[in-house]
């Protein structure tokens, strides 16, 4: 009875000690693979600034532009997630991250005066690659669909109010700070594309 | 079997238990290390040289002196073109001089604030945009190794932008006449470190 029991203690000893195999890749909260994909959009800048400066560009093109944005960039987001979901092949592209930021930071740093339908066309590309990069991430760290539907929720939020809150400025130094946002954003894109082409 | 050892022996049951217990899986799990680390150093490293921090303020002082479009549009310029130098010293392009240039950068900001300096607004953009290349990539060839390049980009930029508004913060009491005078001494303050560290570089 003694040998059995100290057999069985030993068991479970090794049991809890094995370190198991983790493939885990993208954020995870313990709530479920939606609120994974909040949560993985929030804290990862290399989605969350340019999306940003998206909305920022968006804004100050006016809520015509902002309305037209607002719909086709999760859209597009959603349609590039399932392609990646379904045929992952790049989770990260670096390069591409810092052309993102370069772009739209400069364009907002520069105040550039597009029309709705450029910046609707920018932000079908823009969801494109940035929603099939999330596409492939999630599919290898199979949080599947539900994930995705997480990321799209939190940037239709994230774009709407920071579009908004640009469309309602009124007073001269507040579009000035959205500028300095934008280069600041432009700036990132610079470095990163140095780290990049560095190849850290 | 039993491997002895004086009045002591290992079961080969014991070993495998061990050899399985102690054994370490492969983890491919990405853990987010030195992330958090690579922002905090981004954000330190402008303000952990004093070259850096009195030519950061001192954009902002006279982008204030100069008034508007100059106040916005410096702190605009100044960011893009240094994260531009930056990239050059991240891609190991070589830059001559780049210590001289940074405590020229002092003097001549110093020198301009103290002056009230007034030349044409792309005039001003121009010399602080290329003042700003050496600033870059000073930074950019001091790089911490391992830090994430992103965060450490983000922290980097948020520092010296910061640095600039306290630097236009500091240049509102221009519009006060005993302001002025105080600012001007701030410049000839700014010049007179900018020449120390001209004779440091040499030195």
């Amino acid at each position: 009875m003694k040998a059995l029991l100290s057999r069985i203690v030993l068991c479970v000893t090794v049991v809890l000690l094995l370190p198991a195999t983790s493939h885990a890749h993208l954020m995870t909260t313990g709530l479920g693979p939606f609120y994974d994909g909040v949560s993985h959009f929030a804290l990862t800048p290399e989605d969350l600034l340019p999306a940003l400066a998206l909305a920022l560009l968006a804004g100050q093109r006016g809520s015509r532009a902002g309305r037209l944005a607002l719909f086709a960039l999760p859209m597009a987001w959603l349609l590039g997630g399932l392609v990646g979901l379904a045929f992952p092949a790049i989770s990260d592209a670096p390069a591409l991250t810092a052309v993102s930021f370069l772009a739209l930071g400069g364009l907002v740093a520069a105040e550039a005066r597009l029309r709705p339908e450029w910046v609707t066309g920018l932000a079908v590309a823009f969801g494109l690659v940035h929603g099939y990069l999330n596409g492939s991430a999630m599919s290898q760290a199979k949080l599947g669909a539900l994930g995705l539907v997480g990321i799209v929720s939190t940037l239709f939020v994230t774009f709407a109010l920071a579009a908004a809150m640009v469309v309602a400025i009124r007073v001269p130094w507040g579009r000035i700070a959205v500028r300095v946002a934008g280069s600041w954003i432009a700036a990132v894109g610079l470095l990163l594309l140095g780290w990049s082409l560095r190849g850290a | 079997m039993t491997i002895a050892a004086g009045r002591h022996s290992l079961h080969p049951r014991t070993i495998l238990t061990l050899a399985a217990t102690l054994w370490p899986a492969l983890a491919w799990a990405h853990t987010e290390e030195g992330r958090a680390a690579g922002f905090l150093a981004g954000l330190h490293h402008p303000i952990s040289g004093l070259d850096h921090v009195l030519a950061m303020v001192s954009v902002g002082m006279w982008g204030a002196q100069l008034g508007a479009p100059a106040v916005w549009l410096l702190p605009v310029t100044f960011p893009m073109v240094m994260a531009f130098g930056g990239m050059l010293g991240l891609m190991g392009v070589p830059l001559p001089g780049v210590e001289v240039g940074i405590a020229l950068s002092g003097i001549l900001l110093g020198l301009a604030v103290l002056s009230e300096w007034r030349p044409p607004l792309w005039s001003a953009a121009v010399i602080v945009g290329f003042f700003a290349i050496f600033h870059g990539h000073a930074h950019g060839t001091e790089l911490p190794v391992g830090a994430s390049g992103l965060l450490y980009s983000i922290g980097f930029v948020m520092a010296t932008g910061t640095l600039h508004a306290i630097g236009i913060g500091i240049g509102v009491i221009h519009r006060w006449g005993w302001g002025r005078v105080a600012l001007r001494a701030a410049g000839a303050l700014v010049a007179s470190a900018g020449a120390y560290f001209l004779w440091r570089a040499f030195a």
